[in-house]
């Protein structure tokens, strides 16, 4: 998970996405545990309940879950429920900017779809 | 719950008022960050608070007991500024062993630790320390007092990158384990922005906003674009500021953004920074 934070979006969701990162990338496999809510805030120079605020979000999605007094895990089936989600959320994070920049740029779809193309091949 | 209640405090320096009639709460286990220029007042409020200075008038309580000439109730307060309160002449080390005599609940070996990792040199005297080494100094004491209130009135002042994360990370890492409250005057606010969860800001001695971080940078948005666009966008909106860069301009606007956007503009986050500095410029 990357270790600077902008100012664009609100702390506390750049902290879920980074774990939810953590998850697909394999860094926080699925039942292993992940660092506490002190670790994160620590790493992070961020308010202890903004690290809570964005860890309670994968909470309630069910992709962590906490143990009383042991700690945070990753939930079984993590991984694809990020992956579902990631995929619903696709054509709003890239698709549309990628249009919104091309109209602006002057590239056509058929340019657009060669270039992605050549994206999977490489 | 435990409180410190600010009420209609006024201070004035012959010529100068310095506070007019501010009034404030500090509640238990909160990061406070409390903003001002330089003058606004910030130093001479935390002071008073302390009963390091008296107001002319208006009053400080804790839960409802007044903070002026009261050893017990200001026993749960502790302020780390500038004015060293240690003998000239006093080597660190002996200072943290008065500070035990003082604070009762004052942790020594945690206090020695800090002094490791900073590597505060514990045997020179106060006096000779460096401006960097004299802020770590106050702020070993300031978070080994383990008392409710803790003010910090620039805590970074002198300190080199390395020693400014480093102080972050100790006050969060000893805020998460043991909660205490902690009012934090800074002018360093890019850095320190993710660490306080409520925000006051002084301008001239008066309190002019008074907020979670949340609802104060929810409260506003930056759009920026073609300069004519914004201009008539701005139109009716409470704009707290403009920066023009050749046809191209930014304001920053009170409210929430209109759902339908001219073309060509953006809209992005107000930050702490930029929200102060068109909140406290010119004034």
């Amino acid at each position: 998970m990357k270790l600077n934070l902008d100012q664009e979006k609100p702390i506390f969701i750049q902290i879920a996405e980074g774990i939810e990162d953590g998850i697909l990338t394999g860094a926080f496999p699925e039942e292993s545990q992940i660092p506490s809510i002190t670790e994160f805030s620590v790493n992070y120079k961020i308010n202890p309940a903004t690290a809570l605020k964005g860890i309670n979000l994968l909470v309630d999605e069910a992709v962590i879950f906490k143990k009383r007094g042991v700690g945070m895990f990753v939930a079984q089936g993590a991984v694809s429920k990020l992956q579902k989600k990631r995929q619903d959320q696709f054509y709003d994070n890239y698709i549309s900017r990628l249009v919104d920049e091309a109209k602006r740029l002057g590239i056509t779809s058929d340019e657009i779809i060669a270039m992605i193309e050549r994206g999977f091949v490489q | 719950m435990s409180r410190i209640e600010v009420k209609d405090v006024s201070k004035s320096f012959k010529d100068t008022q310095a506070l007019s009639c501010v009034n404030l709460c500090f509640e238990e286990n909160t990061i406070y960050g409390l903003l001002g220029r330089n003058g606004a007042g910030k130093s001479t409020l935390l002071n008073i608070i302390n009963n390091r200075l008296f107001a002319d008038s208006g009053r400080v309580t804790l839960d409802g007991v007044s903070l002026t000439e009261n050893t017990d109730a200001l026993s749960s307060c502790f302020l780390a500024n500038e004015n060293n309160l240690y003998p000239e002449g006093m080597k660190v080390s002996q200072a943290l062993k008065w500070s035990q005599e003082f604070y009762p609940d004052f942790d020594r070996a945690y206090a020695q630790k800090l002094c490791e990792s900073f590597k505060l040199p514990v045997k020179k005297k106060i006096k000779d320390l460096s401006t960097g080494y004299q802020s770590i100094f106050r702020n070993i004491v300031a978070l080994s007092v383990n008392v409710p209130f803790v003010f910090l009135d620039e805590p970074v002042l002198g300190l080199d990158a390395c020693h400014r994360d480093l102080f972050y990370r100790t006050l969060i890492e000893k805020y998460a384990k043991y909660p205490f409250t902690a009012v934090i005057s800074t002018h360093l606010i890019e850095e320190a922005a993710n660490l306080i969860e409520h925000v006051v800001v002084i301008r001239n001695g008066e309190i002019i906003r008074n907020e979670p971080l949340d609802t104060l940078l929810k409260s506003g948005y930056c759009i920026s674009g073609p300069g004519a666009q914004i201009d008539a966008y701005m139109e009716g909106k409470e704009v707290i500021g403009v920066d023009t860069l050749g046809g191209l301009k930014t304001a920053y606007v009170i409210g929430t953004p209109d759902s339908m956007l001219p073309s060509g503009t953006e809209v992005s986050r107000m930050d702490l920074q930029k929200l102060f500095i068109r909140l406290t410029d010119g004034a």
